[in-house]
């Protein structure tokens, strides 16, 4: 589904922010990407959806070139949805509008029929009271879960999450990873970039450990979990885990 | 002191100031400020494009317009158009631009410049993650600029815009030098007239601070409005 190959990425000259990253999502598989901050993790999932260009290497996700100039890029990121750690909810429109710009614009649906999609996953999601408010009404929390129903309007053959819950107070951390698990659990094919090792242990098939700019491990989440071959995943995973 | 003063002359006067005067001075000061947004949104957009030669035309144009003082803009449009209208259109005379046409088109032209600027603090207010979010989501450019950023840079610029658009409803009395009738030209008319010159400009002045501290008290009114829903 998503298949990235030397993928090489300078800031300038001198900062290469990734270096030579291979690794792959196959269809329905959950592959949670960790490491410390600053170590490109999240320049790395964006360069899937080509929100950040890289210099050299390939993406291809279902088959098509994410870094070929002539990839209608709209076209392919209308199929692949993304959560971003702040939310990013369009704060000018109620909520259900949130839900209903891009399948009307994008993707072509009709108001009613975009509307009730919208508020069906407003309702899988628990929010379809809040349907008629604006973003900045609703808690961290609820606005995360709003974004997921948001992505998920479009029909996405793959889910991006860059730190979906770095940004939230400690007690809404769970209410959005429910929602995580649930459709990690239906089949979704998602990448996620997350410290939640919890998370990672409940429904990823694969954990990629990141380091400056290199993937430095990539194993099934047992192997992962269980002896990391690597000293500098080891440490951070002492880390995080030890409280 | 106001002893010899004769105010009846405003009361007569008033149909004329109004209906001809005030008429003239909001519909120029409407049309600019619409005019003006739409091209000063451009000139925005154009800055912000990163094409780098679009970005160059913009800020020169601002920087020329910004430069100079209005009155001297409006003074050379107005003479300066028909000459222009014969060169594009190749004509054999000087094509007669109405007084109206020609002060609407500098004072579009002059307040696009200062819109611009407006509308550029707009849209930079706004997170990068806004317009990323919407292209993740599949919109085109344009769609992301159309349906999520200028409509919250607008909002975000509405009270400095209409700050900018009660100065020049101010700006447009300049149109003097073209001897147009708008209000202060009607009221100078009436006083040239009348020998009544204390009474009808004193009459004006009232008229312009009631007209403008009335909008600014509305431009704070919005402006904790705004700060609410947000």
């Amino acid at each position: 589904m998503i298949e990235i190959s030397h993928v090489n990425k300078w800031y300038s000259p001198t900062f290469q922010v990734l270096t030579d990253c291979t690794t792959n999502v196959t269809k329905g598989e959950v592959v949670v990407v960790c490491g410390p901050s600053g170590s490109g993790k999240s320049t790395l999932i964006k360069c899937v959806n080509a929100l950040e260009p890289f210099q050299s290497g390939d993406i291809l996700v279902d088959g098509t070139k994410v870094n070929d100039p002539k990839t209608n890029l709209p076209k392919l990121r209308s199929r692949v949805g993304m959560v971003f750690q702040h939310f990013e909810l369009f704060p000018h429109l109620k909520i259900i509008d949130n839900l209903c710009l891009a399948q009307e614009k994008v993707l072509g649906r009709g108001h009613d029929k975009a509307q009730a999609k919208g508020m069906q996953l407003l309702e899988r999601v628990g929010l379809k009271e809040q349907a008629q408010k604006f973003p900045a009404q609703l808690s961290g929390g609820q606005q995360q879960r709003v974004a997921i129903a948001r992505a998920l309007a479009m029909d996405p053959i793959v889910m991006l999450f860059d730190e979906p819950t770095s940004a939230l107070d400690p007690e809404m951390v769970s209410e959005v990873l429910d929602v995580m698990v649930d459709l990690a659990r239906e089949g979704m094919t998602m990448m996620v970039v997350t410290h939640e090792m919890g998370f990672a242990r409940k429904v990823a098939n694969r954990v990629i450990f990141m380091d400056r700019g290199e993937i430095v491990e990539d194993a099934a989440k047992d192997d992962f979990f269980g002896k990391p071959r690597s000293d500098r995943a080891q440490k951070f995973l002492s880390k995080i885990l030890s409280h | 002191m106001f002893g010899n003063l004769d105010f009846d002359v405003i009361r007569r006067a008033l149909p004329y100031l109004f209906y001809e005067g005030m008429t003239f001075t909001l519909t120029l000061t409407f049309l600019a400020a619409l005019g003006g947004l739409i091209f000063g949104t451009a000139l925005a957009l154009m800055r912000l494009s990163g094409l780098k030669i679009l970005g160059r035309i913009a800020g020169i144009y601002v920087d020329f317009m910004r430069s100079l003082p209005l009155v001297l803009v409006i003074f050379w449009f107005y003479f300066l158009v028909p000459y222009i209208g014969q060169w594009v259109t190749g004509a054999s005379r000087p094509i007669s631009v109405g007084a109206f046409a020609s002060s609407l088109i500098t004072f579009i032209m002059f307040e696009a410049a200062y819109f611009s600027e407006i509308m550029r603090a707009g849209i930079q207010s706004i997170s990068r993650g806004q317009p990323a979010a919407a292209s993740a989501l599949g919109l085109t450019y344009a769609q992301t600029m159309r349906y999520v950023v200028l409509p919250q840079a607008f909002r975000n610029m509405l009270p400095v815009l209409i700050t900018q658009t009660i100065v020049l409803f101010q700006d447009t009395s300049l149109v003097y030098v073209l001897s147009i009738t708008d209000f202060l030209g009607a009221a100078s008319k009436v006083a040239q007239r009348d020998g009544r010159l204390v009474e009808m400009y004193l009459f004006a002045a009232v008229v312009y601070f009631t007209i403008s501290c009335i909008a600014s008290y509305g431009v704070r009114r919005l402006q904790a409005r705004i700060a609410i829903i947000r």
